[in-house]
């Protein structure tokens, strides 16, 4: 890819024996907020550190703008990264946290005292200055970390889980502030998460990965819709899995007859894709809880445990009762693997 | 009646730690002319002899040095390999970590004997060099101790986030994890010090002509002189220690580190 600011080519990461990820392939564009997303022990944390310059690559390639920078130190690099612990420097004032990397290039003092004053205002912290990291709330160190790195001017910003230690209301604050600030500043952002809705709600592109490989790379809305395998259906909140067999569903409880034809080797279903109080199935309902705007049962059926959404409309099943529900084609997705 | 035995032990106990403190201080209170306690009357002239005697203040000084420079020393040997052995997987860290402790395990008076036959005697070192090099040593494990349960403490993406920041890693080091690790350093060295002072076995065997550290030059102050003034000097050391420790309390909350 030509338009690539930075790439990762044949990028293999281990730690001693250990091979964490394997040749890994990526391009990511200028401006661009990617997501590497996956559970624990994916990879991704080891790509970001690799990216970062924390971790060394036993072999591959990486470029950031046009420049070769693999065998590059992390304090030559000109990359931001925000820790998951913030890793604020708890000796020195909210200031000077975000004037450390400035007081290292030599700038005047003037210059010194106006980008870390811009760069507290960015993210809204302007009157903190004096406060310890100790003294700031949880939203205000990520803030603070968010400034530290972004006064730098990075050419790709780095963030290591990044709305893991908030909490939901500061989450979706903090979500919007980052949206915010990328839009403000332009800068690559490639952030970390294990949380598919952080990363279906904040980037542009999503790198799913497995094992220390790219399981599937898409938008948020290609990954949700679209997912296309077995493990990234099930990332993407695909609950009912099936593997077929000509016309029938199996898993390992039991099967039940496809009411429609398909050469997929995986069925694969939203709980709210599945039909209830309707079609050509029924099952035992075994729980049931209410959830705002809709209901979710888990049915015992022939194939096993099948879970589906139920608009609140319908009266309400008590669990022990039978409930029809379909698992009809047009929500139906078909995956690989 | 219950809580009795916990009274007397208590009252035991404080008797036993602080008793021979106090018989120490009204010892030296005496105005006889003789180590006696209770003290033949009041006066403060042992406390105002204490000052006068040549080889106290000779001895007071080179334990003085012994114990700053000594400390500093451990402290510059300490630092670094406490900050290795908490980062970085060594093999035979356990090793090094029990070598490190050992001049707290073996016994002093060995140490010292060894010492004598078989550094300073075959090659002829100097007694203060041979002093430098024991008390450097005897106060390691301190430096190392104190020093690592402090960086314990500090995450090590700290150090990541600074080089990030355009650190090298020795910039890092100095600009962040030492500021981080001050109280404990400033503890080690306070144990240090009080350790190094009073250390008597080791010291016993590495004494010559003139160059004896202060406990030394009081044992054999006693032998031939038998007067209060060893009592007085006794109780300064005391408050000297205890002054130490409070203003380290006062300042540094001294007691989280150690």
């Amino acid at each position: 890819m030509s338009d690539a600011f930075v790439s990762l080519t044949d990028l293999t990461l281990s730690y001693g024996k250990t091979v964490a990820v394997p040749r890994l392939n990526l391009d990511i564009k200028k401006g661009e907020l990617i997501a590497l997303l996956g559970p624990s022990g994916c990879g991704k944390t080891t790509t970001m550190r690799a990216i970062a310059g924390l971790l060394t690559p036993s072999s591959g390639r990486i470029t950031i703008d046009g420049r070769d920078v693999t065998r590059v130190p992390a304090n030559k690099r000109g990359i931001g990264l925000v820790f998951q612990s913030y890793a604020l420097f708890p000796h020195l004032s909210a200031f000077e946290n975000v004037a450390f990397g400035l007081r290292l290039q030599n700038l005047g003092r003037d210059e010194i005292q106006a980008k870390t004053q811009a760069g507290m205002s960015t993210v809204g912290l302007e009157g903190f200055e004096d406060r310890k990291p100790a003294e700031m709330s949880g939203g205000q160190q990520q803030r603070l970390a968010l400034a530290r790195s972004l006064v730098m001017e990075p050419k790709v910003l780095l963030l290591d889980e990044p709305l893991s230690n908030l909490d939901a209301r500061l989450r979706l604050e903090m979500r919007n502030e980052l949206q915010r600030v990328q839009k403000e500043t332009g800068i690559t952002m490639v952030f970390v998460t294990h949380d598919q809705a952080e990363a279906l709600a904040l980037a542009d592109r999503i790198v799913l990965m497995k094992g220390g490989k790219i399981e599937q790379l898409g938008t948020p809305a290609q990954l949700y819709a679209e997912p296309s395998t077995v493990f990234a259906a099930d990332f993407m909140g695909f609950e009912n899995i099936f593997a077929t067999k000509g016309d029938t569903l199996v898993s390992d409880k039991g099967s039940l007859p496809l009411q429609f034809q398909s050469t997929a080797e995986q069925l694969a279903w939203r709980p709210s894709g599945v039909a209830v109080g309707h079609g050509p199935y029924t099952g035992r309902v075994v729980a049931s809880s209410f959830a705002g705007g809709h209901r979710e049962y888990v049915i015992d059926s022939a194939l096993g445990p099948v879970k589906a959404d139920a608009s609140i409309d319908i009266s309400e099943v008590v669990i022990g009762q039978e409930l029809a529900f379909d698992l009809p084609q047009s929500t139906a997705r078909a995956l690989t693997k | 009646m219950k809580a009795f035995p916990i009274w007397l032990i208590l009252g035991a106990t404080l008797t036993f730690l602080i008793g021979p403190f106090l018989i120490v201080i009204f010892a030296g209170l005496s105005a006889g002319e003789a180590l006696a306690f209770p003290p033949q009357g009041l006066s403060l002239k042992w406390y105002a002899k204490v000052f006068t005697v040549e080889s106290f203040r000779a001895s007071f000084a080179l334990s003085m040095f012994l114990a700053v420079f000594g400390t500093l020393a451990a402290l510059i040997l300490g630092i670094p390999a406490a900050y290795a052995l908490n980062r970085y997987k060594l093999p035979g860290a356990e090793t090094i970590r029990t070598v490190v402790a050992a001049p707290i395990i073996v016994p002093g008076i060995i140490v010292g004997l060894s010492l004598l036959r078989y550094f300073v005697v075959p090659l002829n070192v100097s007694i203060l060099v041979a002093l430098f090099v024991t008390h450097t040593a005897l106060v390691l494990p301190y430096a190392v101790r104190v020093v690592s349960s402090s960086l314990n403490n500090l995450r090590a993406d700290m150090e990541e986030a600074a080089v990030i920041l355009g650190c090298t890693r020795l910039q890092a080091f100095i600009k962040v994890v030492l500021p981080n690790i001050r109280g404990g350093i400033l503890a080690a060295f306070i144990l240090g010090f009080v350790a190094s002072f009073n250390e008597v076995p080791a010291s016993l065997f590495l004494s010559g002509p003139g160059v004896r550290t202060l406990p030394i030059d009081m044992l054999s102050y006693m032998e031939i002189t038998f007067d209060p003034s060893v009592a007085a000097l006794s109780a300064l050391l005391a408050f000297m220690s205890v002054g130490i420790v409070f203003l380290a309390e006062r300042l540094l909350g001294f007691s989280r580190y150690v």
